[in-house]
């Protein structure tokens, strides 16, 4: 049981950073980037160019990767998304152009990084066990730490900060923010840059136990989206709640049936499809969008 | 005036580079070789190491002057299409090559992909060497497919009889991602190790094939604590991270593996805790690399700035194609007569040092001779390289 819990409330906290940029990005301009997890490995890529190949110290190139990924999601929101938002009322054009940048991101991981799978030197050696009964390495226990204090600085950001304050704004109703002097472009532009900034944050911290690869994009954009939908899209709690539940359900799910086989995830997308059935709007949404 | 020089000189341009071209063309004629597998996605690194290996193969012959088939010398040139591990892509793309008038085809490199493009390759004429191990792709009636490296029921019982001499083994545990070609390589280790009386402690558990953190799906089968872990199927990506939490969980026993790993994978994803790691490979070692192998492998990462061991086993589906064109000319554009050589051609390895042979075999598992002879080469992996466990060969 205790290490199921501790399981648990690891893979929460990083499945809830992950989610945490997809819903921002939701909230703010009503787009469903695919290109999320393609954005995390390149985080990951960053990280371990730097750290692992370069030997730059682990914080510095956790910073490289959130500022890479902050100038990626700035450009691609003032050079692709922002003129199709402002071309085309319909939601499709922004899904499609998503899809669009998600195929040639990993074209460009391909071309840039190679095929093979890549790692880094632990930033922490060493394992806590305690009894055999909880077994947690010290680099996961680290990450996790680092994941939650994240979480929170990110909260804090939106709560209390100017930049925090017109951004909740502008999720919340574009045009009362803008006729309240909240300068709309610069702001989204702001916020998906911050949004693709947090996906190269968690891969860069993920890259340190996960190591990376380029076929990893695809698979983390579509837990994301499972994360959203479960908490709410477009709400910031939603993505934390979301991230936290779907980590337990997986935790307990490998604890418990694994003798059954790969059935955990059938059964975590079966509950997820009856949940989205009593309850569209997921856990912290609201039924009007 | 000018304008009647500056026309000339144009025209004289144009046709000197006319007949450069031409002439260059006329040097050699083209023979082309295609590729089908999978280059993108979680398990690129099989089918990329294949369609470099072919190209660094390809370019280098190509330097070289060509490759002489007859009377005629050939430029090689390699046809790639990327079938994203979709056995629907990899009827397309085996599609592509019959239009493009090509015999002979390497990949795919996944058993559904390869069952898939079966009636493709029939109807058109096609050889096609997959990497996949079902045995009905190589017995009769079907006869157009070749194995292109050593099946994990071949290596498997091979590892676990050398452990359980050599180091004790008796309780074995596997694990596989929910996959066909992982779960297949995985009940065939499982019948295997019980046909050697080994106990098989648990293999049930199984993983997403896009899981990155291995921790909770490996704790379940540690507490089995088996002698000799299993990671069937498990590809280059994964590998790195299921041996590093199998260690941090506390597993002290053996771990191997039927399936190609590189070792800069390993050394970066998993590092010390890999030592020990067991693998198949092929014939790279410095004890077993023949002066050719070293310069491919220098060449490849000339080309590619990177090498990738896996290649060790990819380089030789070229390889075999082209001896056996050479020993049968007529085959270049009839696969019968391709087959009708496979059960007597015999050529020198040149990988290997020593008298190794490039044959075709399988008769024991097969029935005919329906797999290329590489070495089973059954590699350790230690501080950052493999080293050779023992060597044996397949019939």
């Amino acid at each position: 049981m205790e290490q199921i819990l501790a399981n648990g409330i690891y893979l929460g906290s990083q499945y809830a950073m992950i989610a945490l940029g997809l819903t921002l990005i939701f909230a703010l301009m009503n787009v469903l980037n695919f290109a999320h997890g393609q954005m995390y490995v390149i985080g990951g890529f960053v990280t371990y160019t730097f750290y692992g190949q370069w030997g730059v110290p682990f914080v510095l190139a956790l910073v490289m990767s959130c500022v890479t990924l902050a100038i990626i999601g700035a450009l691609i929101e003032k050079f692709l998304f922002a003129p199709v938002i402002k071309g085309s009322a319909r939601e499709e054009s922004t899904m499609l152009l998503a899809a669009g940048i998600a195929f040639l991101l990993d074209a460009l991981i391909l071309l840039i990084f190679g095929e093979k799978q890549r790692g880094v030197p632990k930033i922490v050696d060493g394992v806590f066990n305690y009894d055999f009964r909880l077994i947690m390495p010290y680099d996961r226990i680290l990450i996790c730490v680092l994941a939650i204090l994240s979480i929170v600085a990110f909260i804090g950001l939106m709560q209390y900060s100017k930049t925090g304050r017109a951004l909740r704004a502008l999720a919340q109703d574009r045009i009362a923010a803008q006729l309240m002097g909240v300068n709309v472009d610069r702001y989204s532009m702001i916020g998906f840059a911050l949004g693709a900034m947090l996906a190269g944050l968690v891969g860069g911290l993920l890259v340190t136990i996960t190591g990376v690869n380029l076929g990893m994009g695809g698979a983390t954009s579509i837990k994301a989206f499972m994360m959203v939908m479960i908490g709410g899209a477009g709400v910031i709690s939603g993505a934390i709640w979301g991230g936290i539940i779907l980590g337990f359900m997986e935790a307990i799910g490998l604890a418990v049936l694994s003798q059954y086989g790969d059935i955990t995830y059938l059964l975590i997308f079966v509950s997820l499809m009856i949940f989205l059935a009593i309850r569209p709007q997921g856990l912290m949404g609201k039924p009007w969008g | 005036m000018q304008r009647r020089t500056l026309i000339k000189v144009a025209l004289t341009a144009v046709t000197l580079t006319a007949l450069q071209s031409t002439t260059a063309l006329a040097e050699n004629s083209v023979l082309k070789i295609g590729f089908v597998g999978v280059t993108s996605g979680p398990a690129a690194a099989w089918g990329i190491s294949n369609q470099r290996s072919m190209e660094a193969r390809a370019a280098w012959i190509n330097e070289t002057g060509g490759y002489k088939i007859g009377d005629t010398t050939y430029d090689i040139e390699i046809v790639s299409f990327d079938d994203q591990k979709d056995p629907k892509r990899a009827i397309a793309g085996m599609e592509k090559m019959a239009q493009e008038g090509i015999h002979y085809v390497v990949g795919p490199n996944v058993d559904d992909g390869a069952a898939a493009v079966r009636p493709v390759a029939e109807a058109n004429g096609i050889m096609y060497f997959p990497y996949a191990f079902p045995k009905s792709l190589y017995q009769a009636p079907a006869s157009n497919a070749v194995l292109g490296m050593v099946a994990n029921y071949q290596s498997g019982p091979s590892i676990y009889k050398h452990l359980m001499e050599n180091e004790g083994v008796k309780t074995v545990a596997f694990i596989a991602a929910n996959e066909s070609d992982p779960l297949s390589q995985r009940d065939g280790g499982v019948a295997a190790a019980k046909a050697l009386g080994l106990e098989v402690v648990s293999d049930t558990v199984t993983y997403q094939v896009d899981t990155t953190d291995f921790t909770p799906v490996l704790t379940p089968v540690m507490r089995s604590r088996p002698d000799l872990l299993v990671l069937s199927g498990v590809s280059p990506a994964n590998a790195p991270q299921l041996i590093r939490s199998a260690r941090e969980l506390g597993f002290e026993g053996i771990i191997s593996t039927e399936t190609a790993q590189d070792a800069g994978v390993l050394a970066e994803g998993a590092g010390d805790l890999a030592n020990g790691f067991i693998s198949v490979g092929g014939a790279s070692t410095p004890e077993l690399a023949s002066p050719m192998m070293n310069e491919f492998v220098q060449r490849y990462t000339d080309m590619f700035g990177e090498y990738n061991d896996e290649s060790n086993t990819k380089v030789y589906a070229l390889e075999y194609i082209l001896e056996t064109l050479k020993a049968k000319p007529s085959a270049i554009t009839d696969v019968e007569a391709f087959k009708a050589t496979m059960d007597t051609f015999e050529a020198p390895n040149p990988y290997m040092k020593g008298d190794a042979k490039l044959r075709y075999v399988g008769m024991t598992s097969f029935g005919q001779r329906r797999q290329v002879a590489v070495p089973l080469v059954v590699n350790v992996y230690q501080d950052g390289a493999f080293e050779t466990l023992f060597v044996a060969e397949v019939d």
